[in-house]
Protein backbone atom coordinates (compact mmCIF):
# COMPACT_ATOMS: atom_id res chain seq x y z
CA UNK A 1 0.00 0.00 0.00
CA UNK A 2 3.16 2.24 1.11
CA UNK A 3 3.93 2.01 -2.67
CA UNK A 4 0.57 3.95 -3.86
CA UNK A 5 2.04 6.85 -2.04
CA UNK A 6 4.72 7.44 -4.26
CA UNK A 7 4.48 9.61 -7.19
CA UNK A 8 4.24 6.97 -10.21
CA UNK A 9 5.36 5.70 -12.11
CA UNK A 10 9.16 7.90 -11.07
CA UNK A 11 9.67 11.50 -10.48
CA UNK A 12 12.67 12.95 -11.92
CA UNK A 13 15.64 12.45 -9.76
CA UNK A 14 13.96 8.72 -9.37
CA UNK A 15 16.71 7.48 -8.34
CA UNK A 16 15.97 8.50 -4.93
CA UNK A 17 12.73 7.32 -5.47
CA UNK A 18 13.09 3.27 -5.00
CA UNK A 19 13.96 3.69 -1.12
CA UNK A 20 12.13 0.50 0.40
CA UNK A 21 9.71 0.85 2.77
CA UNK A 22 11.80 -0.13 6.31
CA UNK A 23 14.63 2.45 4.99
CA UNK A 24 11.96 4.88 4.97
CA UNK A 25 11.24 4.68 8.14
CA UNK A 26 14.37 4.73 9.13
CA UNK A 27 14.74 8.00 7.84
CA UNK A 28 11.82 9.26 9.22
CA UNK A 29 12.47 8.02 12.51
CA UNK A 30 15.81 8.57 12.79
CA UNK A 31 16.29 11.34 11.11
CA UNK A 32 19.34 10.30 8.41
CA UNK A 33 19.44 11.36 5.24
CA UNK A 34 19.28 9.09 2.09
CA UNK A 35 22.25 10.60 0.66
CA UNK A 36 25.48 8.47 0.14
CA UNK A 37 28.21 7.85 2.69
CA UNK A 38 29.95 11.13 3.45
CA UNK A 39 33.07 11.19 1.30
CA UNK A 40 36.12 13.27 2.00
CA UNK A 41 37.09 15.45 -1.09
CA UNK A 42 39.99 17.95 -2.15
CA UNK A 43 41.80 20.77 0.21
CA UNK A 44 38.87 20.42 2.63
CA UNK A 45 40.26 19.81 6.02
CA UNK A 46 37.38 17.21 7.94
CA UNK A 47 38.68 15.81 10.98
CA UNK A 48 37.22 13.35 13.89
CA UNK A 49 37.69 14.92 17.11
CA UNK A 50 36.91 13.35 20.04
CA UNK A 51 35.00 15.42 22.63
CA UNK A 52 36.01 13.85 25.69
CA UNK A 53 32.00 14.37 26.85
CA UNK A 54 30.96 10.70 26.39
CA UNK A 55 29.06 11.64 23.50
CA UNK A 56 32.14 9.90 20.95
CA UNK A 57 33.63 11.64 17.89
CA UNK A 58 32.26 13.80 15.98
CA UNK A 59 33.30 15.39 12.83
CA UNK A 60 34.46 18.53 11.85
CA UNK A 61 34.12 20.75 8.23
CA UNK A 62 36.24 23.60 8.01
CA UNK A 63 34.91 26.04 5.68
CA UNK A 64 38.39 27.50 3.60
CA UNK A 65 38.69 31.23 3.45
CA UNK A 66 37.87 33.92 0.49
CA UNK A 67 35.26 32.89 -2.20
CA UNK A 68 36.04 29.52 -2.29
CA UNK A 69 34.47 29.16 1.37
CA UNK A 70 31.58 31.06 0.49
CA UNK A 71 30.42 28.92 -2.18
CA UNK A 72 31.58 26.13 -0.16
CA UNK A 73 28.60 27.81 2.67
CA UNK A 74 26.48 27.87 -0.29
CA UNK A 75 26.81 24.42 -1.35
CA UNK A 76 26.49 23.33 2.13
CA UNK A 77 23.20 25.28 2.28
CA UNK A 78 21.81 23.70 -0.85
CA UNK A 79 23.16 19.95 0.03
CA UNK A 80 20.91 20.89 3.18
CA UNK A 81 17.76 21.79 0.79
CA UNK A 82 18.44 19.07 -1.45
CA UNK A 83 18.31 16.16 1.05
CA UNK A 84 15.34 17.80 2.52
CA UNK A 85 13.15 17.84 -0.59
CA UNK A 86 14.78 14.32 -1.45
CA UNK A 87 12.81 12.43 1.72
CA UNK A 88 10.00 14.67 0.78
CA UNK A 89 9.68 13.63 -2.30
CA UNK A 90 10.72 9.61 -1.78
CA UNK A 91 7.52 9.53 0.55
CA UNK A 92 5.18 12.70 0.53
CA UNK A 93 3.04 13.53 3.22
CA UNK A 94 -0.71 11.82 3.48
CA UNK A 95 -3.02 13.26 0.60
CA UNK A 96 -1.10 15.44 -0.84
CA UNK A 97 -2.47 17.36 -3.73
CA UNK A 98 -1.01 16.21 -7.08
CA UNK A 99 -0.77 20.29 -7.82
CA UNK A 100 1.64 20.43 -4.30
CA UNK A 101 3.79 17.25 -5.43
CA UNK A 102 4.67 18.47 -8.57
CA UNK A 103 5.66 21.67 -7.25
CA UNK A 104 7.65 20.23 -4.43
CA UNK A 105 9.11 18.08 -7.16
CA UNK A 106 10.40 20.69 -9.13
CA UNK A 107 11.46 22.21 -6.15
CA UNK A 108 13.04 19.09 -5.07
CA UNK A 109 15.01 19.31 -8.72
CA UNK A 110 16.42 22.81 -8.78
CA UNK A 111 17.92 22.17 -4.88
CA UNK A 112 19.68 18.92 -6.44
CA UNK A 113 20.43 21.29 -9.38
CA UNK A 114 22.04 23.87 -7.13
CA UNK A 115 23.77 20.93 -5.16
CA UNK A 116 25.08 19.59 -8.16
CA UNK A 117 26.12 22.53 -10.08
CA UNK A 118 28.21 24.29 -6.92
CA UNK A 119 30.03 20.76 -6.83
CA UNK A 120 30.96 20.82 -9.75
CA UNK A 121 32.31 24.44 -9.97
CA UNK A 122 34.31 23.84 -6.56
CA UNK A 123 36.21 20.49 -7.95
CA UNK A 124 38.55 19.26 -5.48
CA UNK A 125 38.10 22.89 -3.57
CA UNK A 126 34.45 21.41 -2.62
CA UNK A 127 33.81 19.79 0.93
CA UNK A 128 32.04 16.60 1.54
CA UNK A 129 28.78 15.18 0.94
CA UNK A 130 27.10 16.43 4.51
CA UNK A 131 24.65 14.25 6.59
CA UNK A 132 21.59 15.48 8.08
CA UNK A 133 19.45 15.36 11.08
CA UNK A 134 15.76 15.80 10.28
CA UNK A 135 14.49 14.14 13.43
CA UNK A 136 12.65 17.53 14.21
CA UNK A 137 10.91 17.19 11.24
CA UNK A 138 7.43 14.89 10.90
CA UNK A 139 7.84 13.62 7.44
CA UNK A 140 4.00 12.50 7.60
CA UNK A 141 2.79 15.83 8.70
CA UNK A 142 1.82 18.53 5.74
CA UNK A 143 2.09 20.88 8.33
CA UNK A 144 5.74 20.32 9.84
CA UNK A 145 6.87 19.69 6.43
CA UNK A 146 6.00 22.78 4.74
CA UNK A 147 6.63 24.88 7.76
CA UNK A 148 10.25 23.49 7.39
CA UNK A 149 10.36 24.67 3.81
CA UNK A 150 9.72 27.34 4.32
CA UNK A 151 12.37 28.02 6.72
CA UNK A 152 15.00 26.48 4.78
CA UNK A 153 13.65 28.68 2.05
CA UNK A 154 13.71 32.18 3.81
CA UNK A 155 17.04 31.71 5.23
CA UNK A 156 18.41 30.50 1.86
CA UNK A 157 17.07 33.80 0.54
CA UNK A 158 19.09 35.71 3.64
CA UNK A 159 21.85 34.02 3.30
CA UNK A 160 22.77 34.08 -0.50
CA UNK A 161 21.61 38.25 0.19
CA UNK A 162 24.18 38.52 2.96
CA UNK A 163 27.07 36.60 1.62
CA UNK A 164 27.05 38.60 -1.79
CA UNK A 165 28.87 41.52 -0.42
CA UNK A 166 31.53 39.28 0.64
CA UNK A 167 32.38 37.72 -2.38
CA UNK A 168 35.75 39.28 -4.36
CA UNK A 169 34.64 37.64 -8.22
CA UNK A 170 31.88 39.58 -9.71
CA UNK A 171 30.98 36.10 -11.96
CA UNK A 172 30.64 34.39 -8.81
CA UNK A 173 28.43 37.54 -7.48
CA UNK A 174 26.29 37.23 -11.11
CA UNK A 175 26.08 33.43 -10.23
CA UNK A 176 24.44 33.61 -6.34
CA UNK A 177 22.05 36.32 -7.88
CA UNK A 178 20.56 33.84 -10.45
CA UNK A 179 20.15 31.12 -7.78
CA UNK A 180 18.88 33.24 -5.08
CA UNK A 181 16.16 34.58 -6.96
CA UNK A 182 14.49 30.90 -7.42
CA UNK A 183 14.63 30.67 -3.75
CA UNK A 184 12.91 33.47 -2.90
CA UNK A 185 10.03 32.21 -5.50
CA UNK A 186 10.06 29.16 -3.73
CA UNK A 187 9.71 30.69 -0.48
CA UNK A 188 7.01 33.23 -2.00
CA UNK A 189 5.06 29.66 -2.90
CA UNK A 190 5.42 27.67 0.07
CA UNK A 191 4.80 30.95 2.09
CA UNK A 192 1.51 31.32 0.14
CA UNK A 193 0.81 27.45 0.71
CA UNK A 194 0.92 28.12 4.57
CA UNK A 195 -0.97 31.10 5.10
CA UNK A 196 -2.64 33.21 1.70
CA UNK A 197 -0.92 36.56 1.08
CA UNK A 198 2.41 35.97 3.15
CA UNK A 199 4.72 35.34 -0.07
CA UNK A 200 6.37 38.72 1.42
CA UNK A 201 5.03 39.94 5.28
CA UNK A 202 6.41 41.79 7.56
CA UNK A 203 8.46 38.36 8.73
CA UNK A 204 10.65 38.92 5.81
CA UNK A 205 10.40 42.14 4.39
CA UNK A 206 11.12 45.31 6.65
CA UNK A 207 10.13 49.06 5.77
CA UNK A 208 12.55 50.00 3.21
CA UNK A 209 10.56 46.87 1.10
CA UNK A 210 14.46 44.93 1.81
CA UNK A 211 14.31 41.18 2.35
CA UNK A 212 15.92 39.89 4.75
CA UNK A 213 19.84 39.66 4.41
CA UNK A 214 22.20 37.38 7.45
CA UNK A 215 25.73 37.21 7.75
CA UNK A 216 26.93 33.48 6.88
CA UNK A 217 27.56 32.93 10.81
CA UNK A 218 24.28 33.58 11.60
CA UNK A 219 23.00 31.34 8.69
CA UNK A 220 25.16 28.61 10.02
CA UNK A 221 23.73 28.87 13.59
CA UNK A 222 20.28 28.28 11.96
CA UNK A 223 21.61 25.32 9.89
CA UNK A 224 23.53 23.54 12.43
CA UNK A 225 21.15 21.50 14.34
CA UNK A 226 20.23 19.72 11.13
CA UNK A 227 23.66 18.91 10.31
CA UNK A 228 25.44 16.12 11.82
CA UNK A 229 28.76 17.29 10.81
CA UNK A 230 30.16 20.61 12.90
CA UNK A 231 30.71 22.95 10.14
CA UNK A 232 33.13 25.80 11.44
CA UNK A 233 32.69 29.01 9.73
CA UNK A 234 35.98 30.76 11.41
CA UNK A 235 37.60 31.26 8.12
CA UNK A 236 34.94 32.39 5.81
CA UNK A 237 35.58 36.17 4.92
CA UNK A 238 33.18 39.12 6.76
CA UNK A 239 32.30 42.85 6.56
CA UNK B 1 18.04 64.83 -13.70
CA UNK B 2 16.56 64.38 -17.06
CA UNK B 3 14.98 60.90 -17.56
CA UNK B 4 16.09 60.46 -20.92
CA UNK B 5 19.59 62.03 -20.05
CA UNK B 6 19.76 59.16 -17.96
CA UNK B 7 18.94 56.79 -20.92
CA UNK B 8 21.94 58.14 -22.77
CA UNK B 9 24.04 57.97 -19.72
CA UNK B 10 23.66 54.33 -19.01
CA UNK B 11 23.69 53.35 -22.81
CA UNK B 12 27.02 54.83 -23.05
CA UNK B 13 28.38 54.12 -19.69
CA UNK B 14 27.41 50.24 -19.70
CA UNK B 15 27.44 49.98 -15.54
CA UNK B 16 27.92 45.95 -16.63
CA UNK B 17 31.44 47.39 -17.75
CA UNK B 18 32.85 46.69 -14.40
CA UNK B 19 36.46 46.64 -15.29
CA UNK B 20 35.90 50.21 -15.41
CA UNK B 21 38.31 51.75 -13.08
CA UNK B 22 37.35 52.69 -9.46
CA UNK B 23 37.79 55.91 -8.62
CA UNK B 24 38.66 56.50 -4.74
CA UNK B 25 39.16 59.71 -4.57
CA UNK B 26 35.68 60.67 -5.89
CA UNK B 27 34.04 58.60 -3.03
CA UNK B 28 36.36 59.47 -0.68
CA UNK B 29 35.81 63.31 -0.96
CA UNK B 30 32.01 63.11 -0.69
CA UNK B 31 32.68 61.71 2.96
CA UNK B 32 35.52 64.37 3.63
CA UNK B 33 33.57 67.41 3.25
CA UNK B 34 30.85 68.71 5.12
CA UNK B 35 28.02 67.92 2.62
CA UNK B 36 29.28 64.51 3.33
CA UNK B 37 28.85 64.57 6.89
CA UNK B 38 25.38 65.73 6.53
CA UNK B 39 24.73 62.88 3.97
CA UNK B 40 25.99 59.92 6.30
CA UNK B 41 23.23 60.88 8.95
CA UNK B 42 20.66 60.67 6.26
CA UNK B 43 21.76 57.42 5.06
CA UNK B 44 19.12 55.00 5.66
CA UNK B 45 21.82 52.28 6.41
CA UNK B 46 25.25 52.30 7.98
CA UNK B 47 27.38 53.24 4.96
CA UNK B 48 30.66 53.14 6.94
CA UNK B 49 31.85 49.66 5.20
CA UNK B 50 31.03 51.11 2.05
CA UNK B 51 33.36 54.15 2.98
CA UNK B 52 35.95 51.95 3.92
CA UNK B 53 36.30 49.16 1.00
CA UNK B 54 36.42 52.55 -0.70
CA UNK B 55 39.31 53.78 0.67
CA UNK B 56 40.68 50.43 0.41
CA UNK B 57 40.66 50.43 -3.02
CA UNK B 58 37.81 47.68 -3.66
CA UNK B 59 33.90 48.33 -4.39
CA UNK B 60 31.83 50.10 -7.32
CA UNK B 61 32.80 54.42 -7.79
CA UNK B 62 30.11 56.65 -6.53
CA UNK B 63 29.65 57.40 -10.72
CA UNK B 64 28.19 53.91 -11.25
CA UNK B 65 26.84 53.51 -8.10
CA UNK B 66 24.67 56.68 -9.02
CA UNK B 67 23.81 55.25 -12.36
CA UNK B 68 22.85 52.30 -11.34
CA UNK B 69 20.40 53.43 -8.19
CA UNK B 70 18.70 56.21 -10.78
CA UNK B 71 18.33 52.92 -13.19
CA UNK B 72 16.80 50.90 -10.74
CA UNK B 73 14.60 53.85 -9.11
CA UNK B 74 13.40 54.38 -12.91
CA UNK B 75 12.29 50.34 -12.90
CA UNK B 76 10.59 50.98 -9.75
CA UNK B 77 8.27 54.40 -10.54
CA UNK B 78 7.27 52.09 -13.88
CA UNK B 79 6.13 49.34 -11.21
CA UNK B 80 4.44 51.85 -8.36
CA UNK B 81 2.35 53.83 -10.92
CA UNK B 82 1.59 50.69 -12.51
CA UNK B 83 0.00 49.34 -9.01
CA UNK B 84 -1.23 52.76 -7.96
CA UNK B 85 -2.90 53.13 -10.80
CA UNK B 86 -4.41 49.13 -11.15
CA UNK B 87 -5.73 49.79 -7.45
CA UNK B 88 -7.66 52.73 -7.93
CA UNK B 89 -9.22 50.84 -10.30
CA UNK B 90 -13.20 50.13 -9.20
CA UNK B 91 -13.91 47.03 -11.03
CA UNK B 92 -10.15 45.77 -12.08
CA UNK B 93 -8.57 43.86 -9.54
CA UNK B 94 -11.44 41.36 -7.23
CA UNK B 95 -11.72 42.51 -3.89
CA UNK B 96 -10.08 40.23 -0.59
CA UNK B 97 -7.27 38.37 -1.12
CA UNK B 98 -6.51 39.26 -4.79
CA UNK B 99 -6.32 42.76 -3.83
CA UNK B 100 -4.47 42.43 -0.78
CA UNK B 101 -1.59 40.77 -2.36
CA UNK B 102 -1.64 43.53 -5.31
CA UNK B 103 -1.57 46.08 -1.98
CA UNK B 104 0.99 44.44 -0.36
CA UNK B 105 3.27 44.50 -3.77
CA UNK B 106 2.64 48.50 -4.34
CA UNK B 107 3.35 48.93 -0.75
CA UNK B 108 6.94 47.76 -1.18
CA UNK B 109 7.35 48.99 -4.85
CA UNK B 110 6.42 52.65 -3.05
CA UNK B 111 9.00 51.78 -0.07
CA UNK B 112 11.83 51.00 -2.93
CA UNK B 113 10.63 54.37 -4.48
CA UNK B 114 11.77 56.30 -0.69
CA UNK B 115 14.39 53.95 -0.50
CA UNK B 116 16.61 54.57 -3.63
CA UNK B 117 15.62 58.54 -3.77
CA UNK B 118 17.10 58.27 0.10
CA UNK B 119 19.94 56.95 -0.83
CA UNK B 120 20.74 58.64 -4.07
CA UNK B 121 20.79 61.99 -2.37
CA UNK B 122 22.80 60.29 0.13
CA UNK B 123 25.59 60.06 -1.91
CA UNK B 124 25.48 63.66 -3.14
CA UNK B 125 23.47 62.48 -6.36
CA UNK B 126 20.28 63.47 -7.70
CA UNK B 127 17.82 61.00 -7.69
CA UNK B 128 15.54 61.09 -11.88
CA UNK B 129 12.22 62.55 -11.80
CA UNK B 130 9.41 59.92 -12.73
CA UNK B 131 9.19 59.77 -16.08
CA UNK B 132 5.74 59.81 -18.03
CA UNK B 133 3.97 56.72 -18.57
CA UNK B 134 2.03 54.92 -20.55
CA UNK B 135 1.30 51.27 -19.44
CA UNK B 136 -1.20 50.49 -22.99
CA UNK B 137 2.88 49.95 -24.07
CA UNK B 138 1.88 52.97 -26.90
CA UNK B 139 4.63 55.37 -26.09
CA UNK B 140 2.16 58.19 -25.08
CA UNK B 141 -0.73 56.92 -27.49
CA UNK B 142 -2.39 55.42 -25.28
CA UNK B 143 -3.72 52.91 -27.43
CA UNK B 144 -0.86 50.15 -27.55
CA UNK B 145 -1.35 46.59 -27.86
CA UNK B 146 -1.77 46.68 -24.29
CA UNK B 147 -4.99 49.44 -24.05
CA UNK B 148 -7.27 47.07 -21.74
CA UNK B 149 -4.22 46.68 -18.94
CA UNK B 150 -6.63 48.85 -16.91
CA UNK B 151 -10.24 47.02 -17.64
CA UNK B 152 -9.28 43.79 -17.97
CA UNK B 153 -7.81 41.98 -15.29
CA UNK B 154 -6.24 39.21 -17.40
CA UNK B 155 -4.24 41.88 -19.40
CA UNK B 156 -3.45 43.34 -15.84
CA UNK B 157 -2.16 40.16 -14.58
CA UNK B 158 0.07 39.23 -17.36
CA UNK B 159 1.81 42.59 -17.38
CA UNK B 160 2.11 42.59 -13.51
CA UNK B 161 4.16 39.39 -14.44
CA UNK B 162 6.20 40.22 -17.22
CA UNK B 163 7.26 43.56 -15.23
CA UNK B 164 8.32 41.36 -11.79
CA UNK B 165 9.91 39.00 -14.23
CA UNK B 166 11.77 41.64 -15.71
CA UNK B 167 12.78 43.52 -12.50
CA UNK B 168 14.06 40.56 -11.09
CA UNK B 169 16.54 40.05 -14.48
CA UNK B 170 17.10 44.02 -14.22
CA UNK B 171 18.58 44.02 -10.57
CA UNK B 172 20.65 40.80 -11.06
CA UNK B 173 21.91 42.22 -14.29
CA UNK B 174 22.95 45.09 -12.04
CA UNK B 175 24.89 42.92 -9.25
CA UNK B 176 28.35 42.48 -10.65
CA UNK B 177 28.82 45.94 -11.30
CA UNK B 178 28.19 46.39 -7.87
CA UNK B 179 30.75 43.74 -6.43
CA UNK B 180 32.57 44.81 -3.21
CA UNK B 181 30.00 47.55 -2.78
CA UNK B 182 29.55 46.23 0.76
CA UNK B 183 26.07 47.85 1.88
CA UNK B 184 24.77 49.26 -1.26
CA UNK B 185 25.46 45.82 -2.60
CA UNK B 186 23.33 43.91 0.35
CA UNK B 187 20.67 46.60 -0.18
CA UNK B 188 20.28 46.04 -3.98
CA UNK B 189 20.11 42.02 -3.64
CA UNK B 190 18.04 42.61 -0.86
CA UNK B 191 15.29 44.77 -3.23
CA UNK B 192 15.94 41.72 -5.87
CA UNK B 193 14.79 39.00 -4.00
CA UNK B 194 11.62 41.12 -2.93
CA UNK B 195 10.31 41.46 -6.59
CA UNK B 196 11.53 37.48 -7.29
CA UNK B 197 8.50 36.94 -4.37
CA UNK B 198 6.22 39.42 -6.26
CA UNK B 199 7.14 37.95 -9.28
CA UNK B 200 6.31 34.46 -7.49
CA UNK B 201 2.96 35.52 -6.06
CA UNK B 202 1.57 37.06 -9.76
CA UNK B 203 2.49 34.18 -11.32
CA UNK B 204 0.75 31.72 -8.41
CA UNK B 205 -2.52 33.72 -9.17
CA UNK B 206 -2.31 33.50 -13.02
CA UNK B 207 -2.30 29.83 -12.29
CA UNK B 208 -5.50 29.81 -10.49
CA UNK B 209 -6.56 32.01 -13.55
CA UNK B 210 -6.14 28.71 -15.71
CA UNK B 211 -2.89 29.25 -17.09
CA UNK B 212 -1.97 25.95 -16.78
CA UNK B 213 1.66 26.52 -17.71
CA UNK B 214 2.84 29.21 -15.72
CA UNK B 215 4.62 28.42 -12.45
CA UNK B 216 5.84 30.46 -9.75
CA UNK B 217 9.49 29.94 -11.57
CA UNK B 218 10.15 30.10 -14.84
CA UNK B 219 10.18 27.26 -17.26
CA UNK B 220 12.24 27.71 -20.70
CA UNK B 221 11.78 31.33 -21.45
CA UNK B 222 8.02 30.66 -21.62
CA UNK B 223 6.23 33.59 -20.72
CA UNK B 224 3.07 31.83 -20.66
CA UNK B 225 1.35 35.03 -21.96
CA UNK B 226 1.99 35.54 -25.67
CA UNK B 227 4.82 36.20 -28.15
CA UNK B 228 4.99 39.61 -27.46
CA UNK B 229 6.56 39.42 -24.10
CA UNK B 230 9.26 36.77 -25.56
CA UNK B 231 11.99 39.19 -25.64
CA UNK B 232 11.23 39.97 -22.10
CA UNK B 233 12.00 36.14 -21.36
CA UNK B 234 14.88 35.33 -24.06
CA UNK B 235 17.92 33.73 -22.29
CA UNK B 236 15.69 31.88 -19.90
CA UNK B 237 15.68 29.03 -21.09
CA UNK B 238 19.41 28.64 -20.50
CA UNK B 239 20.32 25.34 -19.17
CA UNK B 240 24.07 25.95 -18.60
CA UNK B 241 25.66 27.45 -16.37
CA UNK B 242 29.77 28.60 -15.59
CA UNK B 243 29.91 26.16 -18.50
CA UNK B 244 28.20 23.10 -16.99
CA UNK B 245 25.37 21.53 -18.53
CA UNK B 246 22.46 21.35 -15.85
CA UNK B 247 20.25 18.87 -17.57
CA UNK B 248 21.22 15.29 -16.31
CA UNK B 249 23.86 16.96 -13.82
CA UNK B 250 26.45 14.11 -12.41
CA UNK B 251 24.13 11.70 -13.37
CA UNK B 252 21.14 13.15 -11.84
CA UNK B 253 17.64 13.14 -13.49
CA UNK B 254 17.48 16.82 -14.00
CA UNK B 255 15.32 17.98 -17.10
CA UNK B 256 15.28 21.11 -19.15
CA UNK B 257 12.52 22.22 -17.68
CA UNK B 258 14.04 22.25 -13.90
CA UNK B 259 17.51 23.42 -15.54
CA UNK B 260 16.19 26.16 -16.67
CA UNK B 261 13.95 27.06 -13.93
CA UNK B 262 16.82 26.75 -11.45
CA UNK B 263 18.41 29.56 -12.80
CA UNK B 264 17.28 32.90 -13.13
CA UNK B 265 18.70 34.83 -15.82
CA UNK B 266 19.99 38.68 -15.95
CA UNK B 267 19.43 41.38 -18.39
CA UNK B 268 21.48 44.16 -19.48
CA UNK B 269 20.75 47.68 -19.37
CA UNK B 270 20.19 48.19 -23.00
CA UNK B 271 17.98 45.29 -23.16
CA UNK B 272 15.67 46.19 -19.87
CA UNK B 273 15.67 49.76 -21.34
CA UNK B 274 14.11 48.84 -24.89
CA UNK B 275 11.82 46.70 -23.23
CA UNK B 276 10.77 49.45 -21.12
CA UNK B 277 11.11 51.96 -23.52
CA UNK B 278 7.15 51.52 -25.12
CA UNK B 279 5.93 51.92 -21.89
CA UNK B 280 7.44 55.47 -21.62
CA UNK B 281 4.96 58.84 -22.82
CA UNK B 282 7.26 61.03 -24.60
Amino acid sequence: MEQSRLPGPLGRAGQFMVAPASRRKFIRYAGISGLAATVLAGCVKAVSNFKGDGKGPTNSVALPSGDVGILNFAYALEQLEAAFYTIVIADPYENIPSLELSRLTDIRDHEIAHREFFKTVLGTAAIQELSFNFTTVDFSSRDSVLATAKTFEDVGVSAYNGAGSLLVSPTYLGLAGKIVSVEARHAAYLRNLITPGSFADMTVVNGNGLDLDRTPLQVLTLAQPFITETIDGSALPHA
Amino acid sequence: MNFFNLFDEIETKDPEGYEELNNRRDLLRKFTGKAGKIALTALPFAVGSLFQKAYAGAGPSTTTVLGILNYALTLEYLEQEFYYTGLQEPHLIPTGAEYAVFNTIRTHEKEHVAFLQTTIKSLGGTPVNSPKFDYSAGSGSGNGPLADVFTNYETFLAVAQVLEDTGVRAYKGQAPALVQGGPLLTAALDIHSVEARHASAIRQLRYDRAFATVKPWITLGDPGISSAFNSNYGGEQNTIQAGSQIVDINGFNIDDEAASEAFDEPLSSTRVLALVKPFLAQ
